[in-house]
């Protein structure tokens, strides 16, 4: 994401509350902060509240469509195992998924409706990170967007300083130090 | 300066810009940020309304009184303000009147998929629709200069892509718009038979107009590319189509009703093949074909879901289908760990009742494992069905209830439990009063005391709301109180009238504390009790029931239905 005329499309995808809309606005203010055009786009509603979401983040110029189609991700940001599965259909080739190994069962399988998948990792091309952990260690489990945003950035070659400063812009002040911690964690983890 | 805005936020931005004074709304996914947005500029009057039709009702009266006015709702919601919609455009307006409606094709969060551009047809409005965050800025301060301009008001259509995408908009100032001198004007504004009829004819010339000057309109524009495939579109769909086939020509509509007959004449003699791509129904393609021009649309195009440029290639150009998903367990919306609901869920679950719903966060009962709702269709309508099934059973009453929650209640359930008093029903309504309006992320209404600018104001008093339409048997209970809750419902299902049982909690959501969550300790039977409740935060992994701390807010409602002490944890 280095060269300004070049285009990044990352794909946030993650469960409902998990602060996937709170990833895409740091990544957009960080964008523009650095003079990239951008375009986002959201779900708010009822796919909030705890089922599967997905936030599409297109950085580059000339960009018409606000989403990203199938086999056209660069990078996918996925804060649950098992949605990094669902949507690994929209990773381009030689693309890669930087994922949360928190496991979150949905209804079907508290149900007994379904199983949650085992050996996930052995079909996610990219790195697994413990962010549950490295958040509670931060301070509170709320901070795992947190430390996957620090792992994105590592991931992505982003001005560290600046991504950071985008992070404390959209977040309550008074977690501005668990926040900073936890992406430290997240940075160090890549 | 340029901004990264929301699609939602670019419309009041706009409507700043234009001068607006007055803003109305009730809430309603993807619509709700408009008028939050223009709460926050202190130049406009702006109010959550009860509901929509009151919503349009104020903005017309705005409009009248010479002020420019922005009224906003979902595709659902224009049916609500259908009655004030048809005959405002007879009365025409005084001050500039838009109205900002989302539509949600692929019904991310709506009851249907329905298009507004045919309820504007019916009612004889024109429509502009922006297809990114700069467009809805313009187009919304165009839409004022229009309406003023031809004496109608204007819609603004947006889809879900439009008014929940952010990109890139131009900030300008406020240009400020006196608020007209107002003149009475019988003939103008009084809508009765010997007015409504010249007015009638008024429309029709307007619309012929309209549609003449549509050709002249910048916001109707041509590209000239490759003429071998031409497209016309609009919307959302416009930035499909150039990611899809950049060397295609376009014929991109800002506004698509009244349609400019002439420029969609000239670019389909000039291409190959003339396709218009369009998402829900085939509005423009309708229109087109009986005007005699020959397009291709929906014999190709989906009538369902939002499009993509994927969808573009696969259909136009034949391109294989977008790589499939991989067969994973379906992960459906919940109520939240913590949700006041549940606890009412869970006991109507319990009591195996049918259950007539409402729209809102609630509507989640329906999920397995609660599974507690029976029929679901619109704004208010569980208080008319319950008395629709006592009607039709007259066992009904002893096993069926309506689930609202306050703000729905608010907006159109009121009217229901008149009925229900009036006609001498035996029927109990659940409001579900979680102190909010959930669903579309919090907005205050009358029962919550606070204006759209979180100032105090009146505090509407639900319980005596339902004492004073004739209800005599109201109760009043905190729904993570299990045993207090399945008290009241079975006491309201053994009383023969109108009961009302209000289970009266905040949203947890509106809690914005950190939790350190409850702990499965090694007490635990895996009895599975706990997993009858739907709670997210409850865990049935490998080595048994466990909490998801990252979840779960101290609720209780699993420590109250745990018969061996196994959850511990201070709520």
């Amino acid at each position: 994401m280095r060269e300004k005329s070049g285009k990044t499309d990352i794909l946030i995808v993650g469960v409902g509350g998990q602060g996937t809309l709170l990833a895409s606005r740091v990544l957009g203010k960080y964008a523009v902060g650095a003079g990239y055009d951008v375009k986002l786009s959201e779900v708010h509603g009822m796919a909030q509240r705890g089922g599967s979401v997905m936030t599409y983040v297109r950085i580059g110029s000339g960009i018409a469509s606000p989403i990203i189609d199938a086999g056209g991700a660069d990078i996918i940001l996925a804060f649950e195992k098992l949605e990094a599965l669902r949507y690994l259909h929209y990773l381009k080739e030689g693309g890669e998924v930087l994922y949360s190994t928190q496991e979150i069962m949905p209804m079907p399988v508290v149900t007994g409706a379904a199983e949650y998948p085992q050996g996930l990792e052995a079909r996610l091309p990219g790195k697994g990170i413990d962010a549950l952990s490295l958040a509670l260690t931060a301070g509170n489990a709320k901070a795992a967007n947190a430390v996957m945003l620090g792992a994105l950035c590592k991931k992505l070659g982003l001005e560290r300083d600046k991504f950071e400063e985008a992070l404390l812009a959209c977040i309550p002040q008074k977690t501005a130090e668990m926040n900073k911690k936890a992406f430290a964690l997240g940075f160090d983890a890549v | 300066m340029k901004k990264l805005l929301l699609g939602d936020f670019a419309v009041a931005r706009g409507a700043w810009e234009a001068g607006v004074k007055v803003a109305a709304a009730y809430p309603g996914t993807p619509s709700t940020e408009i008028t939050e947005e223009l709460a926050r500029y202190p130049e406009v009057y702006s109010e959550w309304s009860p509901n929509e039709k009151v919503a349009l009702e104020v903005g017309i009266g705005a409009s009248i009184r010479g002020a420019r006015a922005i009224v906003s709702m979902k595709h659902v919601g224009l049916n609500v303000a259908c009655d004030p919609l048809f005959t405002s455009v007879y009365t025409g307006v005084n001050g500039g009147l838009v109205i900002a409606v989302a539509d949600d094709p692929s019904v991310f969060s709506s009851q249907n998929e329905q298009d507004t551009r045919l309820t504007a047809v019916s009612a004889k409005i024109p429509v502009l629709e922006p297809s990114d965050s700069e467009e809805a800025k313009q187009f919304t301060k165009y839409a004022f200069d229009l309406s003023e301009e031809y004496d109608t008001p204007v819609l603004l259509r947006l889809t879900t892509r439009v008014a929940h995408s952010q990109s890139l908009v131009a900030l300008e100032e406020r240009q400020e718009v006196p608020v007209k001198e107002y003149v009475k004007d019988i003939p103008k504004y009084v809508m009765m038979p010997a007015n409504a009829r010249r007015k009638h004819t008024v429309v029709e010339e307007r619309l012929k107009k309209l549609s003449v000057d549509a050709d002249g309109m910048r916001i109707n524009r041509i590209e000239w590319r490759s003429r071998e495939i031409g497209v016309i579109c609009s919307g959302g769909v416009y930035q499909y189509v150039r990611e899809a086939l950049p060397e295609a020509s376009v014929l991109k509509l800002g506004m698509v009703y009244p349609l400019p007959y002439k420029t969609i004449e000239e670019f389909a003699a000039g291409v190959g093949r003339c396709i218009v791509a369009e998402e829900l129904a085939p509005h423009i393609e309708t229109l087109v074909k009986a005007h005699g021009i020959r397009v291709e649309g929906k014999e190709i195009f989906p009538l369902e879901g939002e499009f993509s440029a994927a969808l573009i290639r696969e259909k136009v150009l034949g391109q294989a289908p977008a790589p499939a998903p991989a067969e994973v367990p379906a992960r459906p919306p919940v109520l939240c760990a913590g949700c006041p609901h549940r606890g009412v869920f869970y006991v109507l679950s319990k009591l195996k009742v049918n259950v007539l719903g409402d729209i809102g966060c609630y509507t989640l009962g329906a999920v397995p494992p609660l599974a507690a709702m029976d029929a679901v269709v619109c704004m208010g309508a569980s208080i008319g069905m319950s008395i629709g099934f006592d009607k039709a059973d007259p066992e009904a009453h002893r096993h069926s209830v309506a689930v609202i929650g306050d703000s729905t209640f608010i907006h159109s359930g009121i009217t229901g439990l008149i009925d229900a008093v009036y006609n001498k029903a035996k029927t109990t309504v659940v409001i579900l009063d979680n102190r909010t309006t959930g669903m579309t992320g919090h907005q205050n209404h009358p029962a919550t005391g606070k204006t759209i600018k979180n100032e105090d104001t009146y505090e509407l008093d639900l319980a005596k709301v339902c004492r004073a339409v004739g209800v005599e048997d109201v109760a009043v209970i905190d729904p993570n109180n299990l045993a207090a809750t399945e008290a009241a419902v079975k006491a309201a299902l053994a009383h023969e009238g109108v009961s009302v049982v209000i289970a009266k909690r905040p949203c947890a959501l509106l809690t914005k504390r950190l939790y350190k969550g409850f702990k499965v300790n090694d007490k635990c039977k895996k009895c599975k009790a706990c997993l009858k409740l739907g709670c997210p935060a409850i865990v049935n992994g490998k080595d048994g029931i466990a909490i998801d701390v990252s979840l779960c807010t101290e609720c209780g409602l699993c420590k109250g239905v745990c018969k061996f002490g196994a959850i511990e944890g201070e709520n």
